[in-house]
């Protein structure tokens, strides 16, 4: 967060604008995760799903990670959302949003997942993490570049692959079967 | 409160429980696929959040939340064409109705 944010205050209530600004991008966060898993209607879950990835590009930016936020905007919100929203409109049945939601089991699910965010938030908060410091770092994006082309090449070779084998491999899979023996 | 790792950890942690919810409990395969999808954004909140407050690891962390972000969208991109060639065939999205290897 840029420090001219940093050091003030906001009269009255005493937190800082960066503390305002990440609690309400957090809560943005977090409400547009419960609509998309909470919501009836499947395309709102979609929409929300989107409004979900924005809020925490703007977090990755107060993380003063500024290419991951790129990446975020361009890859989640241009490219993932968008094939989403698509899916959703190919599968959609006539008979419209179905009435059960969720499976019968669902309350199972819910338990076990109130009981490992309450275990994990109890966790990261009482753990004293090794080498950490109290400001937040800037991320370089001139060394990540440098770092991504020499220390990581091979990595960044074998995603390239993987994305090109997965782009051909949904193409074959999505794509209408031919009907055989009537054209040859 | 925005400069402590802290809450970046668990914001994240209550993202992936919220995720992790939505793959346990909804029927439709899409709405499971987005449910994966922001368990993926959480744990890359969590390499970015470790990154920006560990000196050796700022630069890494942004590298590694780069690739995980071009793995999920293969992983995406092959999942979303999986229900769509099952919805083809059965023309349901509700995974519970995907039975035909029990009977």
């Amino acid at each position: 967060m840029s420090n001219a944010l940093a050091g003030a205050t906001i009269p009255g209530l005493g937190w800082s604008w960066a503390d305002l600004l990440f609690l309400a991008l957090a809560g943005t966060v977090l409400g547009a995760a419960l609509t998309v898993v909470l919501g009836r209607d499947i395309i709102r879950s979609g929409l929300a799903m989107i409004v979900s990835f924005a809020a925490l590009a703007g977090i990755y930016v107060m993380l003063d990670a500024p290419l991951v936020a790129a990446a975020q905007v361009l890859i989640y919100i241009g490219a993932i959302s968008i094939l989403v929203l698509f899916a959703i409109m190919l599968t959609q049945t006539k008979v419209g949003p179905a009435r059960l939601v969720f499976h019968h089991q669902a309350w199972a699910g819910a338990v076990a997942a109130i009981a490992l965010a309450a275990m994990l938030v109890g966790v990261v908060t009482t753990t004293a993490w090794p080498d950490t410091v109290g400001h937040q770092l800037h991320t370089a994006t001139d060394a990540l570049a440098r770092l991504l082309f020499s220390d990581y090449v091979l990595p960044l070779e074998v995603v390239s692959v993987l994305l090109l084998a997965a782009v051909v491999g949904g193409v074959f899979l999505a794509k209408r079967d031919e009907p055989r023996g009537e054209e040859r | 409160m925005s400069h402590s790792l802290d809450a970046y950890l668990a914001l994240s942690s209550l993202l992936f429980c919220t995720g992790m919810f939505g793959f346990l409990a909804r029927r439709n395969a899409i709405a499971m696929l987005m449910s994966i999808e922001l368990m993926l954004n959480a744990v890359n909140l969590a390499i970015v959040a470790f990154g920006a407050f560990t000196p050796r690891l700022t630069v890494h962390a942004s590298v590694i939340a780069l690739m995980v972000i071009a793995v999920a969208a293969a992983e995406a991109t092959v999942g979303l064409a999986i229900v769509i060639a099952i919805f083809r065939n059965r023309r349901t999205p509700l995974v519970d109705e995907y039975d035909t290897m029990r009977e």
